[in-house]
């Protein structure tokens, strides 16, 4: 048996361990891996995923789920676009399409909240509605955004605009998480969705605004990818849940609600799954592949998560007796084994 | 002229057409110990959800300081000063025992949404002062073992200011000194003027605290009097309504001579220490301990929840190489958990569901495993009726509507249809009334007398005492002595479990 003063450490710090693992295996197989202008781009890149990640850490934290988010871009995208070709202002143009996708949101915190529906099928509608809407707005045409919707290239101190935006949203739900009662309030009612309603929380109002959270999430990340893209087309978005939910997983989310963390927890979720899918492109791997392999390594990731968990929870359990006497060496890291 | 603090005026309620309660009418004393007792499903529970705010009430009134008190949630009764401390706790593990404290009403810094954790430090720890509980606020509560978690809750109570304190059966996972810790805490409360409500079963302790009991039988009043008028004898008669003569039922069946299951210098580091245990089939045997003996540890790994360092298990006389839970079911070996309501149970369906899980296999066809659902039916009527489940109808009804006393017959009414060869039963009369308890017992006489080997791992020793053919004695993970029925002795046996044996 190993040493469970080593184990510990390492098992709490998995996905930060898995994190550098995997930059270190790239950047050995790639030397222009390990670049900053690569690595500044993977975080660039990720923000779209990051953004909605956050929202969707904070819904799995209540123990629900959000499929949505993919749609939600969609429908933000389609409405910024086709105001800025009726010639609406910019920033008015985006602030509706913020708007919109909040909305969006607020139709599942409906479903879900007042009508009673299990989160998982109430999203899995309102994804289907909502790239319905967003063609039917769209005529499922493409929109080509003029130059100053290109703003995500630009830089801040020398920081990209998205990766600003990620970080500000990263540090808003980290303070609303941790340091004020609705955010603890969502870690119980994750942990024990009775309890909570017998201690009085108001649990139809939180369970309302973690979806409505995500759906504004999915928004502003809507917002990012078409000023990164320059362009909307009809699969905006598509399969961002999948990417999304890896992250928080990745990070150590549970998907059963009441554990998990935006920071360091789904950022660096966010990091690994981006880093790979970067890294294949670098190798040089099979397009074909890619989805396939990008899929494997975080089935791989939250297996060794399960295990991990379990494994924690046995070490963590007290001990009945103190060894004691000859037999005190037990309770010491073991070198011999029997 | 005494004090009225709270008045009951002929509460009613039912549940989908049931009547629980009919017409409770009765006085609380201010700054007095109630002791509230009676049989699961007497209406105990449900009267003091009324009062907590967790139910509404169809009729009647409740009269709080001679003002109306009909709270519409929790919280409303929180504000009226109630505080409810439930037989399940109700803590958020993965929070921190301050945090725990200030969930529904965090303080907050100045006039911003901002938690203001100095204060919640201060004030979390005051409260943990009141119950003598020497912890950081910080820890998280599921690092904490049962004992300190109801001190926890009982610490959450007191942090309201509550005029009256409910107390829910808060004995049930408490080791023996954790209980008198409460008690000392119950007495303090007490002597400061609070008017407490006390429910459980365990009668002794209720004579030990209450200044008046009042007792509760099919949704109406017995009688309610001061605790001098009140023998334990007395009390039990009027909770069922007859005199029970006898507590155990006579064992139908000796052991056999077969030996079911071996375990041979099993040892585990911080969990056991160099077990020996035979069990034979149709033998019952106990295993006493102490909260925290690893009893409980014990059966885990022996139903292959958990490993083991060195030594052997043997079930029927072959070695185990690896055990799963999986392997010893397919080998006929059966574990009741000591916690019902999350690992014996499948709360949302029905009884009749529960009680044929087991037991499917016995009843698919050969080959394609279909269920043959007449003869499955026919048998999970009979089971409900030898047991006399309490339940209106065991094909629609839910198991989570049943009583503490009945579920634990489902579960254990489960493992009497599979007939397996081993059964280990960890804590089954744990919350459960004295009329329903006799009932368990004697199914467990009935599984015995099949030539199942049962393992009944209790705190109670009256109750090992009553039914087991033998005792081991356990200890922090050892074996501290074995006790065949001849030698039972009930002083013999608690201070070898307090070790005050030669060593």
């Amino acid at each position: 048996m190993t040493s469970n003063r080593w184990t510990m450490p390492v098992l709490r710090n998995m996905p930060a361990i898995l994190f550098v693992l995997v930059f270190v295996l790239f950047s050995v197989l790639d030397p222009r891996f390990a670049t900053f202008t690569n690595f500044s781009n993977i975080v660039s890149t990720s923000a779209f995923v990051g953004l909605v990640a956050v929202g969707m850490t904070i819904v799995l934290l209540t123990g629900g789920i959000d499929l949505s988010v993919g749609a939600t871009m969609y429908i933000t995208g389609a409405v910024v676009g086709m105001l800025l070709q009726d010639g609406v202002p910019m920033l008015a143009a985006i602030a509706a399409g913020v708007v919109a996708g909040t909305a969006w949101g607020c139709v599942n915190a409906f479903l879900i909240a007042r009508v009673g529906l299990v989160p998982f099928v109430a999203t899995l509608v309102t994804l289907t509605m909502g790239r319905g809407i967003g063609l039917l707005l769209t005529e499922s045409r493409q929109f080509i955004l003029p130059q100053e919707m290109r703003y995500a290239a630009t830089n801040y101190f020398g920081i990209p605009l998205p990766v600003i935006v990620f970080a500000i949203v990263v540090a808003a739900a980290v303070v609303f998480l941790r340091y004020t009662g609705m955010g603890r309030q969502i870690y119980a009612m994750g942990n024990d969705l009775e309890a909570a309603r017998k201690a009085g929380l108001n649990t139809r109002r939180l369970t309302a605004s973690v979806y409505i959270i995500s759906g504004f999430c999915a928004a502003l990340a809507g917002v990012i990818l078409i000023s990164q893209q320059g362009s909307i087309s009809a699969g905006l978005g598509q399969g961002v849940e999948f990417d999304a939910i890896a992250a928080a997983v990745l990070g150590g989310t549970s998907l059963f609600g009441g554990v998990g963390s935006v920071f360091p927890g789904t950022v660096i979720g966010v990091l690994l799954v981006q880093m790979i899918s970067t890294g294949m492109v670098y190798l040089q791997i099979d397009l074909y592949l890619q989805d396939m392999v990008a899929a494997l390594v975080i089935f791989f990731a939250v297996l060794i998560d399960a295990q991990r968990m379990r494994i924690l929870t046995r070490l963590e359990r007290r001990n009945i007796r103190v060894e004691k006497g000859p037999a005190a060496s037990d309770t010491q890291p073991a070198a011999a084994s029997p | 002229m005494t004090d009225t603090i709270l008045r009951f005026e002929d509460v009613q309620k039912a549940f989908f057409g049931v009547t629980v309660l009919e017409g409770i009418t009765f006085d609380v004393e201010r700054g007095s110990v109630v002791g509230l007792v009676g049989e699961n499903g007497a209406g105990k529970s449900t009267l003091m959800n009324i009062l907590g705010g967790v139910v509404p009430l169809d009729a009647g009134q409740m009269l709080l300081d001679g003002a109306v008190h009909a709270p519409r949630d929790p919280k409303d009764a929180d504000r009226a000063g109630i505080a409810f401390i439930h037989q399940e706790l109700n803590l958020f593990t993965n929070l921190t025992i301050a945090e725990n404290f200030f969930i529904s009403d965090f303080p907050r810094r100045g006039g911003l949404p901002f938690l203001d954790r100095g204060q919640i430090r201060t004030r979390a720890q005051q409260f943990l002062a009141m119950v003598d509980l020497d912890v950081s606020p910080d820890v998280r509560v599921e690092r904490l073992t049962p004992g300190e978690r109801q001190l926890v809750e009982v610490a959450k109570a007191l942090s309201v200011d509550a005029r009256i304190l409910i107390f829910d059966e808060p004995t049930t996972s408490l080791t023996a000194r954790e209980t008198e810790r409460l008690f000392e805490i119950i007495d303090r409360l007490h002597q400061a003027g609070k008017t407490i409500i006390y429910i459980s079963h365990i009668l002794r302790d209720v004579m030990r605290l209450a200044d008046s009991i009042a007792v509760l039988r099919d949704g109406a009043l017995v009688v309610h009097g001061p605790r001098a008028e009140f023998t334990i004898h007395s009390m039990i008669a009027a909770m069922v309504g007859r005199d029970i003569e006898q507590l155990y039922p006579d064992r139908t069946s000796a052991p056999g001579a077969e030996v079911a299951l071996e375990v041979r210098q099993l040892s585990k580091s911080g969990i056991c220490h160099l077990i020996d245990m035979t069990l034979h089939k149709g033998e019952v045997l106990g295993i006493f301990g102490l909260m925290g003996s690893g009893r409980s540890e014990l059966a885990q790994i022996i139903f292959g929840l958990d490993d083991f360092d060195e030594g052997e298990i043997l079930v029927d006389g072959q070695p185990v190489k690896e055990l799963s839970p999986t392997r010893n079911i397919r080998a006929g070996m059966a574990f009741v958990t000591e916690n019902r309501r999350e690992e014996g149970l499948m709360m949302q369906a029905t009884v009749s569901d529960n009680l044929a899980l087991a037991a499917l296999p016995a009843f698919s066809t050969r080959f394609v495993r279909r269920v043959r659902s007449s003869t499955l039916a026919t048998a999970v009527r009979e089971t409900v009726d030898v047991l006399s489940i309490k339940v209106n109808d065991a094909f629609r009804s839910e198991a989570k509507g049943l009583s503490g006393g009945n579920q634990q017959k489902v579960v254990l009414g489960k493992w009497l249809m599979t007939k397996p060869s081993i059964l280990i039963i960890d804590e089954p009369t744990r919350g459960v009334d004295v009329g329903a308890k006799f009932e368990i017992y004697e199914i467990i006489d009935r599984i015995a007398a099949g030539g199942t080997a049962v393992l009944f791992i209790s705190s109670e020793l009256e109750e090992l005492l009553g039914l087991c053919d033998r005792i081991l004695v356990m200890g922090q993970g050892e074996v501290l002595g074995s006790f065949d029925r001849a030698q039972f002795d009930q002083e013999v046996i608690l201070r070898a479990a307090f070790r005050e044996h030669a060593a």
